[in-house]
């Protein structure tokens, strides 16, 4: 059943457009433009030693047809966040409003209104694809007929309709995961939550997945917030936001979060890099720490490729042979470290133990992370 | 969630159906899962059926040799019929309690959760899937009627069907109470493996109450099991008179009434799956 990697063929852009599109453009004008928004959200367990705050304060916006990235590393809060939302949990203070309707005061209506990729498959593995999507159809509250239909409608949408009388125990990681995208589309919400949807999958898997949210957003205009801790998925979505230690840290587009940041990497590679990170340290301005590993010497500077032929030449002078120099712009990395002192990428390794996050504000750069 | 139901807004999306009627689709979606995970089961239901059969005609069939008619009223087997029937429902009634824990693990119960309805409702669907999936197979062994001796009356299997419904929800709501409260699939396998045989040597299914210690007899008066192997024999007893047979359940040396032990069936699975429905309840 492999589909074409690529977005762009025909066949499956047809069958999609006749497909979700009817019914999903949200009949819903009264609310707001935010699909959801969030203020001063606070979620706290008792735990072994005091309460665990799991989310602080919490201040989110999501706008109607967007995707959103929620970006964090593990235990971050994202899934608590994501139970608050859809109204699985109560939060101990703060406000939510998801597709117009309070979580706290109407938690059903919220719950008709939204639609739920688990982190974990929350399959029935005995039943076919078919019988799962029925029941949940059901669930909703969906007619007989109704739910025959959907199912065969949002089967189509992810390309899984010629394995829809096979029992889900022989269905793919990456088939099942459509598959579940597939049910949380079932009842047509306004909103579609998806928790870590491609983690466990091979990469492609996770591009398959990739495109099918794609398609739904530009074709069906579908809200989607979805959590990840890969960077590179991110780096896809309208519009991010960092949480770390349950707390907001960054909220914007890609592009807007790293230009905030500002420099570019620059990385030198010479013949003597000791004597070399002592000669940049001057002809960079005062306040740019400069520092050495095993890759070579790091420094951020604004506009980082107009500085290395001024660093080459001075270099030379010296006599030190410079191997290889390079400027990176920001990544989304980058504004994570920017903002949490830490590599999102490092988090968990040994020798980068996870900092206390510093308050934003300065950006710590100082003792290379990386 | 909240079990107050929320006022839904009149101006609602095209189609969405009434409150209640949306908590029955519900109900019927659980008991639909239940009865397709049957139906695609044949072998495993075909295997739950294997231990009453090999008792019903290999324990039965032999000892029916020794023990003589006289002192049971009736043939071996016909005295073990509706043990094996109890022995049939029991089995999918306690697998329904631990599929809650084995959804709670898997992840399976968020889904569930999920739902935009009551979770005393899904707790009910599960409640009457499980006792739809016992009687349907309580009601293939009572096929077997016949090979036993007994005649294949209506309104007798009738009432035998009618009683193993009953005893199959109690046995369902209190496996679901059990598994509500135990949220750890090995624990809930423990308790039933060490609980179970007991509960079974104690129920009249095997021998009558009255061969035992008075003990042992007040331990059968608050045995579901028991009740419910008595009710059915009673059922037989009704239709069947020569089947009658002494040693069942006694109040103060006298049967209870066939319905008040009916009634307080069904009462206690109630008040077991009020009492789930209530745990299950509470926000985590």
């Amino acid at each position: 059943m492999q589909l074409p990697a690529g977005d762009d063929d025909p066949t499956r852009a047809a069958l999609l457009t006749t497909a979700v599109i009817s019914a999903h453009p949200t009949p819903h004008t009264s609310g707001t433009e935010y699909a959801i928004s969030t203020r001063a959200l606070v979620k706290s367990y008792p735990g072994p030693d005091g309460t665990v705050d799991a989310v602080r304060e919490l201040d989110l916006d999501v706008f109607r047809g967007e995707t959103f990235a929620f970006l964090g590393p593990n235990g971050a809060g994202k899934s608590t966040t994501i139970s608050l939302l859809c109204a699985l949990a109560r939060p101990t203070s703060g406000q939510a409003v998801v597709a117009g309707v309070d979580v706290t005061r109407r938690p059903q209506e919220v719950r008709r209104r939204v639609g739920m990729v688990f982190q974990r498959s929350a399959l029935d593995p005995d039943l076919t694809a078919d019988q799962n999507l029925v029941i949940h159809a059901r669930l909703y509250g969906l007619g007989r007929r109704c739910a025959r239909r959907r199912s065969g409608e949002v089967l189509d949408a992810v390309g899984l309709t010629d394995r829809r009388r096979s029992p889900v125990r022989t269905l793919s990681g990456g088939m099942r995961r459509r598959l579940e995208i597939a049910r949380g589309l079932l009842h047509s919400p306004e909103v579609l939550f998806l928790d870590e949807p491609t983690t466990g999958l091979d990469p492609h898997a996770r591009a398959q997945v990739w495109d099918h949210l794609r398609a739904l957003r530009d074709r069906h205009g579908s809200t989607l917030f979805v959590t990840t801790h890969y960077l590179e998925e991110a780096e896809n979505c309208d519009r991010i936001a960092i949480i770390d230690h349950g707390r907001l840290v960054a909220q914007g587009t890609p592009f807007a979060l790293k230009s905030a940041v500002g420099d570019d990497k620059v990385l030198l590679r010479t013949s003597d890099d000791t004597t070399a990170r002592r000669l940049a340290g001057m002809i960079a301005p005062p306040d740019r720490p400069v520092t050495v590993d095993a890759d070579g010497v790091h420094l951020r500077l604004p506009d980082g490729s107009t500085w290395i032929p001024r660093l080459c030449g001075v270099l030379e002078e010296h006599g030190i042979a410079v191997r290889a120099a390079s400027a990176t712009p920001p990544t989304l990395d980058d504004v994570f470290f920017h903002h949490t002192g830490r590599s999102l990428q490092a988090t968990g390794q040994p020798g980068h133990p996870p900092a206390a996050p510093p308050r934003q504000g300065t950006a710590p750069d100082s003792g290379g992370a990386r | 969630m909240t079990t107050a139901t929320l006022p839904v807004p009149g101006t609602a999306r095209g189609g969405r159906p009434s409150r209640p009627r949306h908590e029955l689709r519900a109900v019927h979606a659980l008991v639909h899962r239940d009865l397709l995970r049957l139906a695609g089961q044949p072998v495993h239901t075909a295997l739950t059926l294997l231990h009453p059969l090999l008792y019903l005609f290999v324990l039965g069939g032999g000892l029916a040799t020794l023990i003589p008619r006289s002192s049971l009223g009736v043939d071996y087997r016909v005295y073990l019929f509706p043990g094996m029937l109890m022995m049939t429902v029991q089995m999918p009634a306690i697998t329904v309690g631990v599929r809650l824990i084995t959804d709670r693990e898997s992840g399976y119960l968020r889904e569930l959760l999920m739902a935009p309805v009551n979770r005393s409702t899904l707790l009910l669907g599960n409640c009457l899937g499980g006792t739809l999936v016992a009687a349907v197979q309580g009601a293939l062994l009572l096929g077997l009627a016949g090979a036993v001796g007994l005649p294949y009356d209506p309104p007798l299997l009738l009432l035998l069907l009618g009683g193993m419904l009953l005893s199959s929800f109690t046995l369902t709501a209190l496996a679901l109470a059990l598994a509500v409260t135990l949220r750890r699939a090995e624990m809930f396998h423990m308790l039933l493996g060490l609980v179970m045989t007991p509960l079974l040597f104690l129920s009249g299914a095997f021998f009558p109450l009255d061969a035992m210690p008075g003990w042992a007899r007040a331990l059968a008066g608050v045995n579901p099991l028991a009740h419910g192997v008595d009710l059915l024999r009673r059922c037989i007893a009704l239709r069947v008179p020569d089947g009658a047979t002494a040693g069942g359940i006694e109040w103060f040396g006298r049967q209870p009434p066939l319905l008040l032990e009916a009634g307080l069936l069904f009462a206690a699975g109630a008040l077991a799956l009020g009492w789930a429905a209530h745990r299950f309840g509470r926000p985590e």
